[in-house]
């Protein structure tokens, strides 16, 4: 869909951020390097640095989130910006303005950065491609697309505690089918040298044609994370399947749950990570999410250092291009 | 690039341990810390710890987040983070860092430093205190001064060995 004529300027640099796909390793490195330098911002006095002063950020969701709304906004303010928070869905759109007026209406108030959710796929896209120049979107997640800061922050955890991509197995188990998440990991992940990517989950949650990308399917739970050093769990999302693909949550969770048991079949030091919100007891048991293993949290501080780097790097770029 | 010279470095260094000596003497500065801007200054910095009680503190500052032309050259992905392994509040603290010139790294350095916490006092420690002051800001303590040319340049290249090099470059 994006391509890299839209997301980078002439040099290579970061301009928009709507997509890991077709992004160089370098770049995702740089990513990664640029957040281990932010994380230490969270531990001081004063959470904030000077960065972004006297810009004006919008997160423009379309569709409602609290995790990565309240972490974007989180980022933005320790990078000094001014944010405004806009939920769409009760605001103009209703009124019948059309997202280009919208858009315009945003921009008249001299805004530098758009962190745009929507419910629809390239919708991030679009707006980046009706911004004046040197504005900036950071893509938050779009349909079934693409969430690059969720999956970037995944990378970031996963190189914490294993930092040689070349020698890992990932397994991604649970509801790739409505998953943005999945598919910008299998793309990051692929990209950062993981030789094996596995996709586990029922038929129906599975996309045709996923191998496509390079990764390996399986159906059963125990030997897909059979070995993994990192086991990615999805949220089941409910509210996105229109027809009952599923019997009920009880009867999910007893086939594909991760429960302490099946845990062992991993690799000892194994980590178990999840985008959140959990849904426990369906497609993870609380043991295992508050267990040892688990990086959730984590996941979530992560989250504010990674989108402090890519927030940072696109406007820094579009700066210095003026 | 033409007119290279060398300094002799160790001297400087000798002396500015010696002028911080009599610094901390002077003013019954106790439990100082040491700070030095990357990546020159802390070259030196670990060099004047060296000098000082083991005891003594020594952070590294980088200052890339507090640069004030962030909007012209965009972000350094370059160096480590900064590590100040101590609290800074109600410490005496000193500065360290390669050539004194505009200011402005002194100045971003202090900006820094009080988002980690309120020190007592900051003393700024440079090998070389070079012409060109674009902010009210001068050394505590200098290895040597030098008055050269806007087109003139002076870096210190290390770590082992640690060099001085004034080059004019043309602009």
């Amino acid at each position: 869909m994006s391509n890299n004529t839209i997301q980078l300027d002439d040099q290579g640099r970061l301009k928009h951020f709507l997509t890991i796909e077709h992004l160089p390793r370098a770049l995702l490195v740089e990513i990664l390097d640029t957040a281990e330098r932010f994380t230490v911002v969270g531990d001081r006095i004063v959470k904030k640095v000077p960065l972004l002063r006297g810009k004006t950020v919008v997160n423009l969701f379309f569709e409602p989130s609290t995790r990565t709304r309240t972490t974007f906004d989180l980022a933005a303010k320790r990078l000094s910006a001014d944010v405004m928070n806009l939920n769409i869905e009760a605001s103009a759109t209703r009124k019948g303005e059309s997202l280009a007026d919208t858009l315009r209406t945003l921009e008249a108030m001299q805004t530098d950065m758009f962190v745009v959710r929507h419910q629809n796929s390239g919708a991030p896209e679009f707006i980046a491609k009706q911004v004046a120049p040197g504005v900036s979107v950071i893509n938050a997640g779009d349909g079934r697309h693409a969430h690059p800061t969720q999956a970037m922050l995944d990378m970031f955890t996963i190189r914490r505690h294993k930092p040689d991509f070349e020698n890992l197995i990932v397994a991604i188990v649970g509801d790739i089918a409505h998953s943005r998440v999945a598919r910008s990991e299998i793309h990051a992940l692929a990209t950062l040298g993981v030789p094996e990517i596995r996709v586990v989950g029922p038929k129906t949650l599975l996309p045709s044609g996923i191998e496509q990308l390079g990764v390996s399917v399986f159906h059963d739970l125990e030997s897909g994370i059979e070995r993994a050093d990192v086991i990615i769990m999805l949220r089941l999302q409910q509210e996105r399947m229109q027809s009952p693909l599923l019997p009920s949550g009880h009867e999910y969770f007893r086939t594909y749950g991760l429960t302490a048991p099946r845990l062992r079949r991993a690799a000892p030091d194994a980590i178990v990570m999840h985008p959140g919100p959990i849904n426990r007891g369906i497609e993870i048991d609380s043991s295992v999410a508050d267990g040892q293993h688990s990086v959730i949290l984590q996941q979530v501080t992560h989250g504010i250092a990674v989108r402090m780097a890519v927030m940072s790097m696109a406007v820094g770029t579009q700066a210095t291009n003026q | 690039m033409k007119g290279s010279q060398s300094i002799e470095v160790e001297a400087l260094i000798d002396a500015i341990g010696t002028g911080l000596e009599s610094r901390i003497e002077k003013l019954s500065l106790d439990n100082v810390a040491l700070i030095g801007i990357r990546t020159g200054g802390v070259w030196i910095a670990d060099r004047l710890h060296a000098r000082f009680s083991p005891e003594d503190s020594v952070g590294e500052l980088n200052i890339a987040f507090y640069r004030d032309d962030f909007s012209r050259i965009g972000i350094h992905p370059t160096v480590e983070p900064s590590q100040l392994p101590f609290d800074v509040t109600d410490r005496h603290l000193v500065l360290v860092d390669d050539i004194l010139y505009t200011g402005r790294t002194v100045r971003a350095a202090m900006n820094e430093i009080f988002d980690y916490g309120r020190p007592r006092s900051i003393s700024l420690v440079v090998l070389v205190d070079r012409s060109g002051r674009e902010l009210p800001i001068d050394a505590d303590v200098y290895g040597t001064r030098l008055a050269l040319q806007a087109g003139e340049h002076v870096k210190l290249m290390g770590p082992a060995p640690l060099r001085l090099e004034i080059c004019a470059t043309k602009s």
